[in-house]
């Protein structure tokens, strides 16, 4: 079947006050991201400057290496600019790495992280790769399926401030949280086909415009 | 499966590591004091191996799986996951790694092969595997075997970008290809690129493979790193061309440590390291590419060669197929 192409000027009159996510492409797995807000009718914007980061109504930080990416938050001056559109109410979500890049505190490691969201993670907590698994999750705020999540490399909440609504743990230890605009996965439903953790962060957008 | 239903070792958690490091720069590393240098410029992650493709190319002899107390140091040393080289078909150095508790084998061409008719039955393993390929025959053969990340081969140590150019263009080519050709046509082309049907049915409808594919063999400058992130890497490995730069000379003959390790300049390895990663990141934007070079300046390349001036027996990338 052949696609029907439409330009941009031929867009439907909503199209453009539908909320714009971004998720930022320092690096990781951006495309993943992309595929599922797409698949569930989201507009989104790879970031990597400060114009797109003034563009987007809300951000996903992708999974990835914290190490890396805070690095590079700091060498292309795009640290501030995040923190104060996020301290502004712009919605969050750091799935893995990206959770771990807006906490509060990282366990055991000198590391800096930008302080978006009171908790304490520790890197890697579950263990190593040979420890990275798949696991049926309880997340009741999602309904009564269990959520198929994929742990890689995984943090997990080791403390979570008095504002913090821990939405699933694993092993004894929160991996899903929010605090008002910001939430963070231990896990990667961008790995999976289940959309729902994105529809809950895309409606967390829609509320906030 | 236990009793909460977890899963390790699966096909989707070995490819998901290789997933999350798209985007990113993987470092060679000989010591723990080279990944920490790889770390902090923002690696992804290092791949330990007992000498440099560059130094393996000069020195000559047999290329081993790295010292098992050097790959825990490098462990013990820095957060970001640690890859380790085993030998074409050296399964049991590969099942040392496992049980070592790396996070990736690189079952490489870089190292002296162990077994000339068969790979690494990589599905017997929880750790994922990484491995080269040419074209795209390889590559499928290889994730046949389970491998979960492929790395375009390039010419390792070479410092020549030229055939890391023709494998990842011939591998996105072929992908490109395959999606034009009609269903079936498929069956044929599966038996003349020599892969298994279903894996050329998925690329056929999908138009890319079903794992990463980064690139590696002959980056030594930012301009290289973004050239193949234009051509379609999803990442770059750097072997030789951060620490090879960074080697210190003294009447033009290299210098070595105490432990025998060529001695680097820390100072140029950090800086080589950064601008990679930067122009990685930003490869689309030259602006960016000038900007992570111009941080080089008076620091020189690596020496590179002709790959044509090289014999047969000399070229890494022929190993394994």
């Amino acid at each position: 079947m052949t696609e029907v192409v439409r330009d941009a000027t031929s867009a439907p009159p909503h199209e453009a006050s539908r909320p714009l996510v971004g998720v930022l492409a320092l690096q990781g797995d951006v495309d993943e991201h992309v595929a599922m807000l797409r698949g569930i009718g989201a507009r989104t914007l790879a970031v990597k400057t400060r114009a797109e980061l003034d563009a987007v109504d809300g951000l996903i930080i992708p999974g990835g290496e914290s190490t890396t990416v805070i690095r590079l938050l700091d060498r292309f001056e795009l640290a501030e600019p995040l923190v104060a559109r996020v301290r502004a109410g712009l919605p969050l979500w750091g799935t893995c790495m990206g959770m771990i890049v807006a906490a509060t505190d990282v366990a055991g490691v000198d590391q800096r992280s930008l302080g978006l969201i009171d908790i304490t993670v520790r890197r890697n907590a579950f263990g190593r790769q040979l420890a990275s698994e798949e696991v049926p999750l309880a997340i009741p705020a999602l309904g009564d399926d269990p959520f198929p999540a994929i742990f890689i490399r995984a943090p997990w909440i080791e403390r979570a401030g008095a504002g913090v609504d821990v939405l699933a743990s694993h092993g004894g230890h929160g991996v899903f949280v929010r605090q008002a605009n910001v939430m963070g996965t231990s896990f990667h439903p961008e790995l999976t086909s289940d959309s729902r953790v994105h529809a809950f962060f895309l409606e967390i957008v829609a509320r906030s415009l | 499966m236990n009793d909460s239903g977890s899963q390790k070792g699966t096909v989707t958690v070995k490819r998901g590591l290789a997933q999350m490091l798209k985007g990113g720069v993987i470092m060679d590393v000989v010591t723990a004091e080279q990944a920490a240098i790889a770390q902090e410029a923002g690696a992804v992650a290092v791949m330990a191996l007992e000498r440099i493709p560059a130094d393996i190319r000069l020195n000559g002899g047999v290329a081993r799986m790295s010292d098992l107390a050097l790959v825990q140091r490098i462990m013990d040393t820095v957060t970001i996951p640690v890859m380790a080289k085993a030998r074409i078909g050296h399964l049991a150095e590969a099942q040392c790694l496992q049980a070592l508790g790396v996070d990736y084998i690189d079952e490489s061409e870089v190292l002296t092969p162990a077994d000339d008719k068969y790979q690494i039955d990589k599905h017997k393993f929880d750790v994922p595997f990484v491995c080269g390929a040419k074209d795209l025959g390889e590559a499928l053969r290889r994730i046949a075997e389970g491998a979960a990340m492929i790395r375009s081969k390039g010419e390792a140590g070479s410092g020549n970008i030229v055939e890391a150019v023709r494998h990842m263009r011939t591998i996105r080519d072929q992908i490109a290809e395959l999606g034009a050709v009609p269903e079936e046509e498929l069956v044929r082309r599966a038996r003349d690129i020599g892969a298994p049907l279903d894996l050329i049915q998925y690329v056929a409808r999908e138009k890319k493979l079903p794992v990463v594919l980064f690139c590696a063999g002959g980056v030594s400058t930012p301009a290289d790193a973004a050239l193949m992130m234009q051509l379609g890497a999803e990442g770059i490995f750097v072997g030789s061309g951060i620490f090879k730069a960074a080697a210190v000379y003294k009447n033009g003959v290299p210098e070595y440590d105490d432990n025998g390790f060529p001695k680097v300049n820390p100072d140029i390895a950090l800086k080589y390291a950064k601008s990679i990663v930067a122009a990685t990141t930003h490869f689309n934007d030259p602006k960016a590419i000038v900007a992570a070079s111009m941080t080089l300046a008076g620091a020189k390349p690596m020496d590179g060669v002709d790959i044509r001036q090289l014999d047969e027996k000399q070229l890494m990338s022929v190993r394994g197929n």
